[in-house]
C-alpha cells in the first residue's frame, strides 16, 4: 500500500464515494429500462421462432404434404410424422404430425426445410402449461395453432420474404 | 399496588405500540431499500403486490411463515431455534430507550447510550449461536468472521460515542438531543438549527460512525458474512422459514436502530431543521422519521454503489484507519473543550 499524500487525502475525504454517489443519483432519476412484462411487451422480429404451427391454404386445405423433410432435418428429433396413402389428386397428407416441445430447440430448421411453408414457428412464446403431457403437440393442436395465428404468421412471412 | 399495575400495563401497552409501529415501518423500509437499489440500477423494483408494490414485504413475510421449518439432523436443536429469537429480540429491545420525540421513549434511562451499545454488542451472540448450532463448517466460519467484524467496529463506534458524550455531557439520549439545541449556529446568533447538530463540529466522527454502523450491522459493503454472490447466506445457510425471517428481521431492525442512533447522536433527534415558524409546527416524530429515512437512504445508496470489501481490507479499515482517527479525535475534542471552557456542566 503506497502512502502518497494525495491518495490518503482522497481516501479520507471519500472522493470516490462522493463521485459515485453523484453518478448513482443521475441513474436514480434516469428512465427505467425494465418492461412491465405481462402488461408491456418487447418488440419481436418477424423472424422470431416461437410456438410451432401447421398452416392451411386459404381454401382450408392443409399445406403439409408429408414429405418428412422437417422430420429428417430436426436436430433434436422432436418431430414424428406418419403419412397417409396417396389421394386422388396425387398428393399425400399426414395422418400423424407430433412435435415433442420438450425436445424442440427452436432452431427453425423445420420451417427452413418445408417446401410449402406448412410448418412454421409463430410469434407466440407464451404457452407455458402445467403438465409435461401438454407439451406433446399433436396434429390437431398444431393445426389449431395455425388457424389461431395465421394472420401474424402470414404477415411475418411476407415481411421476411425479401431476405430469404 | 394498583399504581404499580397501572404503570406496568402502561409500559406493556407502550411497548406493544412501539413494536407494531416498528415492525410496520421496517417492512416499508425494506421495500424502500429495494426500490432505491432498483432505481439506481434503472430497474423498477417490486411493483406488483399492492399499489406500487408497497405491500411486497408483507407478501414476503407470509411466504416465509408458510414454509416448512427445516432443522438439520446434526444441529443442536435448542440453540438452533434460540439463535434467531435472540437476534430479533435484542434488535427490538434496543428501541426501548430510543427517544422518538420529546419524552417519547419507553424508558428514559440515564445510560441510554450504554444500553444501546451493550445491546448491539450482544447481537454477536445470535450470529455465533446460529453459526455454531448449524453444525456445518460454512455457517461456523461465517459466524466467526462476522463476530470478528462486529467486535472490531464496535471499538471505533465506542470512541465516536465518547466524543459525542464529551460534547453533550450526558449518557441520556434525550439529553444528548437537547444538548444539540445550542452550538455553532446559536453562537452566530441564529435560531436553533441544523448547524447546531453534532454532525458539523464532529464531522469526521459522523462519517466514521456511519461507516462503522454499516460494518456493525453487516450491511454492504461489509456484508462478507452473507455475500450473496459468493456465499449463500453465511451463518444463515441452514436456516429456513420463520427462523430465517427472524434473522432478517433482526438485521433490518438493527439497521433501523443504527439509523435512529445516528439521528439521535448527530442529526439532532426530533429537532426541526430550523426552529422557526413553519418547521416548528411539524411534530417531532415526523422530523425524527424524516431523518431516519434519510440516513437509511444513505445506507441503501452505499449498498448500490460500493463494491464489497475484502476481509483484510475490512480489518485494515477498522483497526488501522478508524481506530487511530477516532482516538485522535477524542483527544482533540477533549482538548478543545477544556481549553475553550466549553465543557458541559
Amino acid at each position: 500500500m503506497s502512502l502518497s499524500l494525495t491518495g490518503v487525502g482522497r481516501q479520507l475525504f471519500l472522493k470516490e464515494f462522493v463521485s459515485a454517489f453523484l453518478l448513482a443519483m443521475k441513474y436514480f432519476f434516469a428512465p427505467k429500462v425494465t418492461l412491465n412484462y405481462p402488461h408491456e411487451k418487447g418488440m419481436l422480429s418477424p423472424r422470431f421462432r416461437g410456438e410451432h404451427a401447421l398452416r392451411r391454404y386459404p381454401n382450408g386445405e392443409e399445406r403439409c404434404i408429408a414429405c418428412k423433410l422437417c422430420e429428417a432435418i430436426c436436430p433434436a428429433q422432436a418431430i414424428t410424422i406418419e403419412a397417409g396413402p396417396r389421394r386422388n389428386d396425387g398428393t399425400r397428407r399426414t395422418t400423424r404430425y407430433d412435435i415433442d416441445m420438450t425436445k424442440c430447440i427452436y432452431c427453425g430448421f423445420c420451417q427452413e426445410a418445408c417446401p410449402v411453408d406448412a410448418i412454421v414457428e409463430g410469434p407466440n412464446f407464451e404457452y407455458a402449461v402445467e403438465t409435461r403431457e401438454e407439451l406433446m403437440f399433436d396434429k390437431a393442436k398444431l393445426l389449431d395453432n395455425g388457424d389461431r395465428w395465421e394472420r401474424e404468421i402470414a404477415r411475418n412471412l411476407a415481411l421476411d420474404a425479401p431476405y430469404r | 399496588m394498583a399504581e404499580i399495575f397501572f404503570t406496568l400495563a402502561l409500559i406493556v401497552l407502550e411497548s406493544l405500540g412501539l413494536l407494531v409501529a416498528l415492525l410496520i415501518s421496517v417492512s416499508f423500509l425494506i421495500y424502500f431499500d429495494r426500490k432505491v437499489w432498483a432505481a439506481v440500477m434503472m430497474r423498477r423494483g417490486p411493483n406488483v403486490v399492492g399499489p406500487w408494490g408497497v405491500l411486497q414485504s408483507f407478501a414476503d413475510l407470509l411466504k416465509f411463515v408458510f414454509k416448512e421449518v427445516i432443522i438439520p439432523d446434526g444441529a443442536n436443536k435448542v440453540v438452533f431455534v434460540i439463535a434467531p429469537i435472540v437476534t430479533s429480540l435484542l434488535a427490538l429491545s434496543a428501541w426501548s430507550v430510543m427517544p422518538i420525540s420529546e419524552g417519547w421513549s419507553i424508558s428514559n434511562i440515564n445510560v441510554g447510550v450504554l444500553f444501546l451499545f451493550a445491546i448491539s454488542s450482544l447481537m454477536v451472540y445470535g450470529i455465533i449461536m446460529g453459526g455454531w448450532a448449524s453444525n456445518s463448517k460454512y455457517p461456523f466460519l461465517s459466524a466467526l468472521r462476522s463476530a470478528a467484524q462486529m467486535v472490531s467496529y464496535e471499538v471505533s463506534i465506542g470512541f465516536v460515542i465518547i466524543t459525542v458524550l464529551l460534547c453533550a455531557g450526558s449518557l441520556n439520549l434525550t439529553d444528548i438531543v437537547h444538548a444539540q439545541n445550542h452550538g455553532l449556529g446559536t453562537k452566530l446568533g441564529l435560531p436553533p438549527s441544523f448547524l447546531d447538530w453534532y454532525w458539523l463540529p464532529l464531522f469526521p466522527m459522523f462519517i466514521i460512525f456511519f461507516i462503522s454502523a454499516l460494518a456493525e450491522t453487516n450491511r454492504p459493503p461489509f456484508d462478507l458474512v452473507e455475500a450473496e454472490s459468493e456465499l449463500v447466506a453465511g451463518f444463515m445457510v441452514e436456516y429456513s422459514s420463520t427462523p430465517y425471517l427472524l434473522f432478517m428481521l433482526g438485521e433490518y431492525v438493527a439497521i433501523t436502530t443504527m439509523c435512529a442512533l445516528t439521528t439521535t447522536l448527530f442529526l439532532g433527534g426530533w429537532s426541526p431543521i430550523i426552529a422557526i415558524a413553519p418547521f416548528t409546527w411539524v411534530p417531532g416524530v415526523i422530523w425524527f422519521l424524516i431523518k431516519v429515512v434519510l440516513v437509511f437512504f444513505m445506507f441503501a445508496m452505499v449498498k448500490t454503489i460500493v463494491p464489497r470489501y475484502r476481509y483484510d481490507q475490512l480489518m485494515r479499515l477498522g483497526w488501522k484507519v478508524f481506530l487511530p482517527i477516532s482516538l485522535a479525535w477524542v483527544v482533540i475534542t477533549a482538548g478543545v473543550l477544556v481549553s475553550m471552557g466549553w465543557l458541559p456542566s
